[in-house]
């Protein structure tokens, strides 16, 4: 009974959660005086805050995970650490994934909800023909009900390259974890650098996306509902995208430099790969009601 | 508790933590990773949020005293209804109920620890940065945010003032701190359990945490999404909210109650545990209907994802989702039923006694069941088109929070303290605060039903002339309710400083891991996992 909790680790005590209050804080702050700053047209010292309070959080998290990596390498952990942390990581994805659920379910609701409504569909003929007569209600939204005109992104050019490229980082993201659980180290370090490679082409080319957008079909975030979900969902996807692309680069150097993570203990890997399969799957979801539908 | 062989890697490690307690002086509460400490700094922090946003609710009280604007300006007076409600959900109850089960959770699951002891030290220390940034932004050019707490579109976006970017970021901290919070909670419930302690053994304290966490997770990142849409709105341009760009201020409205309504749950279900651990007790006997308060746990829970459009019953929607959300509200009175049934049947028969934490537990199932009914008349929708945005819907969301939510943790309180500190509190002042409490609480909120089925509307400054008496006596029931409240800090203080020492057990009939523990509870407990029979 007692070997339940035979290495039980209660950490001592740690500077790095009142540093990362700290940086939030910074960030929070100074985020809430930059966007009245810059809407507003007038410099002041809140973007300098804002960078602070970044620099203080990579500075936590550096030192935060070394720390963690420290304790774990040097055998501190139990088996019960390990599931606590992959659970607590289930969970902070479960959390993530409500996060997009909440910008599906805007783009659900405009589509099937405001827009038709606007154009006079179900019950609403009259808010029709006294507020924008001249709607015609149509997705994706390039004409707006005050005016604004936009064109729409389709899904067969760049989108349909960056999902066959996401959808391969996935399949050589589960060749690692593979090579890593077989102790197949060469399998593990090629299929795992294919996996960062092909995070940095997507990014690239989503960027590339979005200049075309907004330098040539006049797609911005400002152009109504459809310019709003567009790039609040890819936009925040592509963020995702950047941290999981850091964490499995980060896997990477662990691996290539360090030689860390074994067949039996390698969570930071795990929780990498846990993480860049999820971005993939909000991609195809993207791609679906985002590009195609 | 001794340390033994089997804690050998955590004594070579950390020995000084562990044999002699608590480490001195500040920096103890900057850089601690111990469940107490943390729960203690929650607690304390929900208790000063308490009181500032007590104190907002005084200027509110003292402004509808009379009919005319008196001491506030209209736009002061909408601040302080904002920033009462979001330091009152956000500030007080939230964060109570966390530093309860920051405290409890894993003496009564013979846990030795929460499950990420430095991740719940965050959780706790963004929280005062978060309320620190909201706080402040009542002092800057322009006034705090006036919007009211669901923050509706476009109040908040077209219609607001320079401080809503500092709403928004606040709110995102202070979302993320629920969402750790919640992980740890559940991991450690999941996880941390000593052997023996199977899931249907564990104390409902527990199980309604492990639900609540649940839920917490769920909809906290949709409200982070709904306060990301409202920056955009209002500074990027996008018009997610504005009809203009094919968007819809009624989304905005969807989008907040799905994560609203789940908060609502997310206030009472840990309060429904306090009050299933605290029945059983000064009743001497077991609860009855465990699994069924289980199973109403969760189906609450679960209904609780499916009736967020019933606050939004006059915004027009289709006569459908009028009836479903309708049917599915008054569907969630069968499983609060069938609690409020097993705290009774509990008390039936049993050898009653009636300490500290069983008044308030008393109090809690007949007021909340007050609430309760009159949230069954808000649900019923042709009925809602009278009562909507008036005080009678104040008086019923105040009469399930104060005297639901905020009873149940004054009652875990003093149910607890004793364990905490080693000593009794002064029971003759905390029953003083008890028949205070109760007796304001009702002259403060249950003439709000009068006022409202006669048509006063809320969040208004100024109201016509025929609802000045009962808004006299409102104010009055406020001013001596916020007052009583001094007394709890009063009998919390003199706890802490001394008193009677007390048992292990401390109350008589007790059962469960946390009174097996000594009194005060040891700095580290269950070092060795205990015995679950």
């Amino acid at each position: 009974m007692s070997e339940k909790y035979e290495s039980y680790y209660v950490p001592e005590q740690s500077h790095w959660p009142i540093v990362g209050a700290i940086g939030l804080f910074c960030i929070a702050f100074g985020a809430g005086g930059y966007v009245n700053d810059v809407t507003k047209g007038v410099s002041g010292y809140s973007g300098y805050l804002l960078l602070a309070g970044i620099a203080i959080i990579i500075f936590m998290l550096v030192g935060w995970f070394r720390n963690v990596i420290d304790e774990s390498m040097s055998g501190m952990y139990s088996k019960q650490m390990d599931r606590s942390f992959k659970q607590g990581m289930s969970w902070f994805i479960f959390s993530e994934v409500m996060f997009f659920g909440a910008f599906f379910g805007a783009l659900l609701y405009a589509r099937v909800f405001s827009v038709p409504w606007l154009g006079g569909a179900s019950n609403n003929v009259s808010t029709h023909e006294v507020l924008w007569p001249a709607f015609e209600a149509m997705w994706p939204l390039t004409t707006t009900p005050s005016g604004a005109v936009t064109e729409a992104m389709g899904w067969n050019g760049l989108p349909l390259i960056n999902t066959i490229i996401l959808l391969t980082s996935s399949v050589t993201c589960h060749f690692a974890h593979v090579g890593l659980e077989q102790n197949k180290r060469k399998q593990l370090k090629i299929a795992l650098g294919a996996t960062v490679l092909l995070g940095f082409i997507f990014l690239i080319l989503q960027v590339e996306e979005y200049v075309h957008a907004y330098q040539e079909m006049g797609l911005m975030l400002s152009s109504g509902i459809y310019g709003n979900t567009f790039f609040l969902l890819t936009g925040f996807h592509g963020l995702h995208v950047t941290l999981g692309t850091i964490m499995l680069l980060i896997m990477f150097l662990r691996i290539v430099l360090k030689d860390h993570f074994t067949p039996q203990s390698h969570f930071g890997f795990q929780a990498a790969s846990w993480y860049w399969h999820f971005v993939d799957v909000v991609w195809v979801l993207l791609f679906l009601f985002v590009y195609i539908l | 508790m001794s340390t033994t062989e089997n804690n050998a890697v955590d004594s070579n490690h950390h020995a000084d933590d562990h044999h002699h307690g608590a480490p001195k002086g500040i920096k103890r509460w900057f850089l601690t990773t111990n469940h107490k400490d943390i729960g203690s700094m929650y607690l304390i922090f929900s208790l000063v949020m308490f009181f500032i946003g007590g104190a907002m609710a005084m200027v509110i009280r003292a402004e509808l005293f009379q009919p005319g604007l008196q001491i506030v300006e209209p736009d002061f007076f909408n601040q302080m209804t904002t920033v009462h409600g979001l330091i009152m959900v956000f500030g007080a109850v939230m964060p109570a109920f966390v530093g309860l089960a920051n405290w409890m959770v894993p003496m009564m699951i013979g846990a030795p620890d929460m499950a990420l002891p430095r991740m719940n030290n965050w959780s706790f220390w963004i929280l005062p940065f978060a309320f620190l940034i909201l706080l402040s932004s009542l002092f800057m050019e322009g006034g705090g945010p006036n919007f009211g707490w669901t923050f509706y579109a476009p109040l908040s976006t077209t219609f607001s003032n320079d401080s809503t970017a500092f709403f928004v970021f606040s709110v995102h901290i202070m979302g993320i701190s629920s969402i750790m919070g919640a992980i740890n909670v559940i991991v450690t419930i999941v996880n941390l359990r000593a052997p023996g302690m199977t899931y249907m053994k564990m104390p409902l304290f527990v199980w309604t945490w492990l639900i609540t966490a649940f839920l917490l997770i769920a909809v906290m990142p949709v409200l982070a999404g709904a306060v990301t849409m409202v920056l955009t709105d209002k500074y990027f341009a996008t018009s997610f909210f504005d009809a203009a760009g094919g968007g819809d201020p009624v989304m905005f409205q969807h989008i907040f109650w799905f994560f609203g309504h789940p908060e609502v749950y997310i206030m009472i279900l840990p309060a429904f545990g306090i009050v299933s651990q605290i029945v059983p007790t000064f009743s001497r006997k077991k609860l009855f209907g465990y699994s069924s308060m289980v199973y109403a746990t969760a189906s609450i829970a679960l209904l609780s994802f499916v009736v967020w459009a019933h606050h939004m019953f006059t915004t027009g929607m289709p006569l459908a989702g009028e009836l479903f959300f309708m049917y599915c509200t008054m569907l969630i009175s069968v499983p609060t039923g069938v609690k409020v049934f097993n705290w009774v049947a509990t008390m039936w028969r049993g050898a009653l006694t009636f300490e500290v934490p069983m008044m308030f537990s008393i109090a809690f199932i007949v007021l909340f069941t007050i609430g309760g009914f009159s949230g069954l008349m808000l649900a019923i929708t042709p009925v809602d088109f009278q009562y909507h945005d008036t005080y009678f819907v104040v008086a019923h969301f105040h009469y399930v929070l104060v005297t639901g939510a905020i009873f149940s943790i004054m009652a875990g309180a003093y149910y607890w303290l004793p364990k905490w500190t080693g000593h009794m509190f002064d029971i003759g002042l905390a029953k003083a605060h008890f028949w205070l409490s109760l007796i304001s609480v009702n002259v403060l909120f249950f003439p709000m039903h009068f006022v409202g089925l006669a048509g006063m509307p809320r969040r208004i400054p100024d109201y016509a002339t025929q609802f000045a008496d009962f808004n006299a006596i409102i104010s009055i029931g406020g001013f001596a309710f916020g007052l009583s409240q001094i007394l709890f800090v009063v009998v919390v203080y003199k706890c802490i400083k001394g008193g009677d020492k007390v048992s292990d057990q401390v109350w008589e009939g007790a059962e469960g891991l946390e009174w097996e523990v000594a009194s005060p509870a040891p700095y580290h407990t269950f070092s060795t996992p205990p015995e679950i029979k």
